[in-house]
């Protein structure tokens, strides 16, 4: 698998407090990469610097197409996803709430659409070339509708949808940006098992069939471990593991960090076994 | 109300007597003591009277309220039970509204009480209707709180009245140019507000508005200042004018009886016509990407730059296409008035489109109409009350924002609509 995204020495300081210290990772085309580590880690700040939300204080962000690479701490944020085509969601969802469900789809399809509206004049004449680019937008939001399960709700208002379908629509949303990297984060947040467990077969579906890469923010450790290719950990900023599923399980550095560091330098029995049942059990 | 707990009347009692009281204390020396000029001096007249009829209109009012809000719990349910049928109906309702007031509109002049101060009042209404359908689109769809918007109406106005003076072109001719000037001055106040938002960019605009009016005030040589501009050429009908004269002129042309009022007719379904193309332009734009892209835009601009759309372009198309509109109907206000000066774009107009735009409910243009109609027309009905008018005005503004916080008409219908299998 040809690596898609490379991060080269990512630091991100906000005045005195340095939010991410020398990051260096990689992700590859068709696989699940995720990120995970405690809360304040540094995690929604590297999702940021590759969204061209913030501009890294050092290093480089390059996201690799066929020959073609670009530099994703020299873009702005709407040009990362017109250009480099990442899409994101957000760990609080933003959703378009007085829009349709369908309408938050189309807003997705924007640059495309714009472009065979003539900017604005072909489709102000009602012209026909617009009209059939704007079907098949429509049937591709149906298609994500049907993928994300929410075909019922199309013309319903996004605020009036349950916490759960919000969190899919966004990523239906940002699927139909048609992307070549899906950065989600923390999309199980909030979800019951069933829905952890849709999400995770959606996810699959997308890195199978679509052949993108996904970079994951996770916290739900059912996620994680059942569909990540590779695992990033990071703490207070810093990269402390990076493997498997199965090498961060067991690294002693990940399980220090989430569980702080140990007087007699030990996880207590009890605490290691529950560790192992949970992490194993996901 | 016939169904009220007994023990809830000591209560209701208590309340309306101490209501009763407060007004007894505050009615002795405000009303019960007034003085009169006597030839001794000044003197005090008591009018207990009128103190007791106060004091009992207080009491029982207050009586009455009490009972309406201590009334059994089961019919307030079955009202919001009731509700959402009802305005399933209304919603029914709407669609015949519209073609309904289209009709009437166009045959309004012909109406036999169509006198020339109805006509009058119509074309101010309709004017009015069209500045907040202008404004609809940068306040209503985009989101962009603009205290300024009377600055493009005034540019179009200035765009008419200067070109006609200087370089005597048609009506028609200064008609687009003045929304070309306007939409520029839109593009040109877009730019240093992009990245303002909310009470930032109100603010901004605000001092727009006022620098617009200032240099109009101040730059005497070229506007005339607060002298304004007086003789502006009326506008005239494929060339024909409105004259009383036999030849080359409208009511020659049709063999008609000169008459004061074609003018007014004329210059009535010119408006019409424009406010018309302004709510067709802007119902053919938010079903277009860009104006989805406006609502979004309005709804969260963070997600927006997630998706790749350009929030500068997006804002500023926003801003150009809502002053163009406000520029069409300013140079079709100074062909209207014949005379414009600055005082005819203080802020107050601005404050008057923009409750136009909130009241009738953000985003939506059959509010604007109702709005329009009710505050426009409202103020003129209530001419006779004089200086009680503004009271009227603003009692009216504070009683839609009580009862209809949202705006008279805050329902929102989607751009776009398909069919999906269980859902009605």
């Amino acid at each position: 698998m040809s690596t898609l995204l490379a991060v080269n020495h990512l630091t991100m300081r906000f005045g005195g407090l340095t939010a991410i210290d020398d990051v260096s990772f990689a992700a590859k085309n068709e696989e699940i990469t995720a990120i995970i580590g405690p809360n304040g880690a540094g995690k929604t700040t590297v999702f940021n610097c590759l969204t061209g939300f913030y501009k890294p204080t050092v290093g480089e962000l390059l996201l690799h197409e066929g020959a073609l690479t670009h530099r994703l701490e020299r873009l702005e944020d709407f040009v990362v996803a017109q250009k480099a085509r990442v899409a994101r969601t957000f760990q609080n969802i933003r959703l378009f709430p007085a829009m349709s469900v369908l309408e938050n789809l189309l807003v997705a399809q924007h640059n495309k659409l714009m472009l065979a509206s003539g900017w604005t004049i072909k489709g102000l004449l009602g012209l026909h070339s617009y009209k059939k680019e704007e079907t098949q937008a429509i049937e591709l939001a149906k298609y994500w509708l049907d993928k994300t399960n929410l075909t019922k709700r199309a013309n319903d208002n996004a605020s009036d949808l349950p916490y759960g379908d919000q969190r899919r629509l966004e990523i239906a949303r940002a699927m139909c940006t048609d992307p070549r990297m899906l950065c989600l984060d923390e999309p199980a947040a909030g979800m019951n098992p069933k829905e952890s467990a849709e999400l995770n077969s959606l996810l699959q579906f997308i890195q199978n069939e679509h052949k993108i890469g996904v970079l994951l923010i996770e916290h739900d450790m059912s996620v994680v471990m059942e569909i990540s290719d590779h695992i990033i950990v990071l703490d207070y900023g810093r990269k402390i593991a990076e493997g498997s599923p199965e090498q961060v399980r067991n690294d002693p550095a990940v399980i220090r960090a989430y569980l702080g560091e140990d007087e007699d330098e030990e996880l207590p029995p009890e605490v290691a076994a529950d560790l192992q049942r949970e992490t194993s059990h996901g | 109300m016939s169904v009220l707990n007994s023990e809830k009347l000591p209560p209701i009692l208590k309340d309306s007597v101490i209501t009763g009281l407060i007004t007894l204390v505050l009615a002795v020396p405000i009303v019960g003591l007034p003085t009169i000029n006597a030839t001794e001096g000044l003197q005090i007249e008591p009018r207990w009277s009128v103190v007791i009829w106060m004091v009992s209109a207080v009491f029982l009012g207050r009586l009455v309220l009490n009972f309406w809000w201590h009334r059994e719990q089961t019919s307030s349910s079955s009202t919001i039970l009731l509700n959402t049928p009802f305005l399933q109906s209304l919603q029914q309702l709407l669609k015949f509204i519209i073609p309904i007031g289209v009709l009437f509109a166009l045959i309004l002049p012909t109406m036999p009480f169509a006198s020339r101060y109805v006509m009058d009042v119509a074309i101010l209404v309709i004017t009015y209707i069209m500045l907040g359908w202008g404004l609809n689109i940068v306040v209503g769809l985009a989101g962009l709180l603009d205290l300024g918007y009377v600055a493009f109406y005034a540019i179009g106005a200035y765009s008419y009245a200067l070109l006609a003076n200087y370089f005597d072109w048609s009506f028609w001719i200064c008609l687009p140019l003045a929304g070309v000037f306007a939409a520029i001055s839109g593009i040109l106040l877009g730019f240093p507000v992009l990245r303002l938002r909310g009470d930032y960019l109100a603010i901004v605009t605000l001092g727009f508005g006022e620098i617009i009016r200032v240099i109009l005030l101040n730059w005497y040589e070229f506007t005339g200042g607060p002298d304004g501009i007086s003789g502006i050429p009326r506008p005239s009908f494929f060339g024909l004018e409105f004259k009383r004269s036999s030849e080359g002129t409208f009511s020659s042309f049709f063999g008609l009886d000169y008459s004061s009022m074609h003018r007014i007719i004329f210059l009535y379904y010119l408006i019409l016509a424009l406010a018309l193309l302004t709510n067709f332009i802007t119902l053919r734009l938010r079903k277009l990407p860009v104006g989805r892209a406006w609502e979004a835009l309005r709804e969260d601009e963070i997600a927006c730059r997630s998706l790749g759309i350009n929030p500068t372009n997006t804002k500023l198309t926003a801003f150009a296409i809502g002053a163009t509109f406000g520029g069409l109907a300013g140079s079709f206000f100074a062909t209207r008035q014949g005379f414009i000066s600055p005082e005819s774009f203080t802020f107050i107009e601005s404050a008057v489109i923009l409750a136009i735009v909130v009241l009738g409910g953000m985003g939506s243009q059959i509010g604007v109409v109702l709005a329009s109609v009710v505050l426009i027309g409202g103020t003129e009905l209530f001419r006779e009350l004089e200086e009680y008018r503004m009271l009227a005005f603003g009692a009216l503004m504070v009683g839609i924002m009580v009862w209809k916080p949202r705006g008279l008409l805050a329902h929102r219908e989607p751009t776009i609509r398909i069919k999906t299998e269980g859902s009605s």
